[in-house]
């Protein structure tokens, strides 16, 4: 499970995170353990408040979902997926814009502070510096 | 409730209130209690480990991502011994003399800002970078921007030892940053003046202050407290709220003091950033070296002002609009990036401002104006160019749609980033240079506090930090507030006689 926090609606996030960073589709259950635990950590720090809006807003996609293509989430094709997140992001309505922007926020968290994803990436930073 | 006194108490250690400490310090000789209350903690050399995840958790409010009322804008500040200094660049600019005054302040010239700063540039180290230390990323910015027709100035840093880890925003792992976590606050200790860290006000009453001593939470970093946990009532003839541009403010209003200036937490300005990056065919250094070495200053003549930068991975990702494959794609350019912070220089407007909700915790109310939205703009059209004219070969930039230009593209630059596409809650804003809230200014109709940093009629009650700007500096902050803090400690060295 990815994230304790958003375990109602853990095959969506799922489905929404690969989206947002299509390596994920490759993860094992060790990444994605990782990525929840970075993000059920900073959600605790949140006001509780935030957590049941993000839940919602993963279900409100999900229903968008399953209203203009009869499918869930997770059973979308990864570009049509793609195309549906993309629409909320630029969605004339702030709420919108901002949930996409929360949740790949986390999903960036969880994802681009794993030691093994920073190394591949080629960030080498240390305190070592030009002495590395 | 616990029960303590003290002569004067110092509320926050960053800029401002580890300034006033160490002016104040010589005061316990003379028999005063000065005591310094720091919310954050206070962490051993060995743990700052330049480590992403642990370190913005340990350092910064809400792990550097405190939200805006709407959303659209985090806010980085600092939390611990040293404050924001901890977590800054080290960046040691005078104000200009067209903000001085146009600050209009009684009595506060630039020439005595010139002074002052002069004072801290000395105190704190500050110097040029030596030309072998500069790495790829900050040489390709100058290059980029003779090219663009901009003239690109080195910043004045404040190190001293700097092994080039890239990882002062993270607080500087080799300890090389002179903030005041290494030069102010270890010498009012030295003196005697008291450092109680994990120490959050609570409420401020008249010459009273509540404060709640917390444990160290299971996992975290940093010493615990010096004060056993718990609740305290301190008693204080003289207090300075040197909180920060948010705390301070926040700290005042939840506090319900009678008669409060109207004034209070309005006029908060930012300088709202935008992280660009260029990508370059080839590697280049950018994650060794002193991250930001130069600017170019545009605030007069465009609103704003390009610093290079270079972030970690996940502010990165964060802080480049959009998802999927392009995304991932420019993220696994990280070698060969090259990135540009631009700052937009906003005007106080008193809708932007810092209330306090049913809690009494900060809620910052803060909207882009047409202004800030054009600023940013020209600042992206000229970092395009810039990037370009140092041989980028695509440039990520958020105000244009889709975000990213190929080098086919940089005769366009003007139509392709455009105002239209700023979208607040799409485009990733940041901002890290929090001023204002307390201004300083003649009356209460006018301001917050004097010119003296003395809130408008408490005279035992003084401001020594950022919030005391009236207007956005237009340059990195952290010299004019040590400047301003230094004049406030003169106010109360000035109150008790001390000033010979």
């Amino acid at each position: 499970m990815p994230a304790k926090a958003l375990a109602p609606v853990d095959a969506a996030f799922r489905a929404i995170a690969t989206t947002f960073v299509p390596e994920l589709a490759a993860a094992g259950p060790a990444e994605w353990s990782a990525l929840g635990r970075t993000i059920d950590s900073a959600l605790e720090s949140r006001p509780a408040a935030l957590t049941g809006q993000l839940v919602a807003f993963i279900r409100a996609l999900d229903l968008v979902s399953r209203l203009r293509y009869w499918r869930s989430l997770p059973a979308l094709p990864p570009d049509r997926r793609l195309r549906l997140l993309r629409s909320f992001e630029r969605s004339p309505v702030l709420a919108f814009r901002r949930g996409v922007w929360g949740l790949r926020t986390l999903v960036f968290m969880g994802y681009y502070t794993q030691p093994s994803v920073i190394e591949s990436l080629g960030y080498q930073a240390t305190p070592a510096g030009w002495s590395r | 409730m616990n029960r303590r006194r003290a002569d004067v108490v110092i509320v926050g250690s960053g800029a401002g209130g580890g300034t006033v400490a160490a002016r104040l310090a010589p005061l316990v000789a003379a028999g005063k209690s000065v005591l310094v209350l720091e919310q954050g903690p206070r962490l051993d050399d060995h743990e700052f480990t330049g480590k992403e995840a642990e370190m913005a958790n340990a350092l910064y409010a809400d792990g550097g991502g405190f939200l805006t009322a709407d959303g659209t804008m985090t806010l980085a500040f600092g939390r611990g011994y040293g404050g924001s200094t901890v977590v800054y660049t080290g960046t040691s600019l005078v104000a200009p003399r067209r903000v001085i005054e146009h600050w209009k302040v009684p009595g506060l010239g630039h020439d005595e800002v010139v002074r002052r700063s002069a004072k801290y540039q000395a105190e704190n180290n500050v110097a040029l970078l030596p030309e072998n230390l500069l790495n790829d990323n900050n040489r390709l910015f100058v290059t980029g921007a003779r090219a663009a027709g901009f003239t690109a100035e080195q910043f004045p840093l404040n190190l001293r030892g700097c092994r080039g880890s890239s990882l002062c925003n993270l607080g500087c792992p080799n300890a090389a940053k002179q903030g005041t976590n290494r030069v102010q606050l270890p010498a009012a200790e030295r003196l005697g003046v008291e450092v109680v860290t994990r120490a959050e006000v609570v409420r401020l009453e008249e010459r009273q202050i509540q404060v709640l001593v917390s444990d160290v939470p299971p996992g975290a970093r940093g010493r615990p407290s010096s004060w056993a946990p718990g609740e305290y009532l301190i008693d204080a003839d003289t207090v300075i709220l040197a909180a920060g541009a948010i705390g301070t403010p926040a700290l005042l209003l939840r506090s319900g003091l009678a008669g409060l200036p109207s004034g209070t937490g309005r006029g908060l300005t930012v300088h709202p950033a935008l992280i660009l990056v260029g990508e370059h065919p080839t590697p280049i250094s950018n994650d060794v070296g002193h991250p930001k070495s130069f600017f170019v200053d545009r605030a007069a003549e465009e609103g704003f002002v390009l610093e290079t930068c270079m972030y970690f991975p996940f502010v990165t990702a964060k802080n480049l609009t959009g998802f999927g494959p392009e995304h991932s794609l420019l993220m696994r350019a990280f070698p060969r990036l090259q990135m540009i912070l631009v700052l937009a220089c906003d005007k106080a407007i008193g809708e932007n401002r810092v209330t306090v909700d049913r809690q009494g915790r900060p809620v910052v109310h803060y909207r882009f104006t047409p202004e800030v939205v054009r600023s940013l703009t020209r600042a992206t059209r000229a970092s395009a160019r810039i990037f370009f004219g140092a041989g980028a070969v695509r440039v990520h930039a958020p105000l244009a749609d889709p975000p990213l230009l190929d080098r086919a593209d940089r005769d366009r630059i003007d139509q392709l980033i455009d105002d239209r596409h700023f979208r607040p809650g799409r485009v990733s804003v940041s901002a890290a240079h929090l001023m204002g809230g307390a201004a300083m200014g003649h009356d209460e109709t006018d301001s917050v506090t004097d010119s003296w940093g003395r809130l408008h009629g408490r005279p035992w009650l003084r401001v020594a930090d950022a919030s005391l700007f009236p207007d956005s500096l237009e340059i990195n902050p952290y010299l004019t507030v040590m400047a301003l803090a230094d004049r406030v400690a003169d106010g109360v060295l000035g109150d008790l006689g001390a000033i010979p």
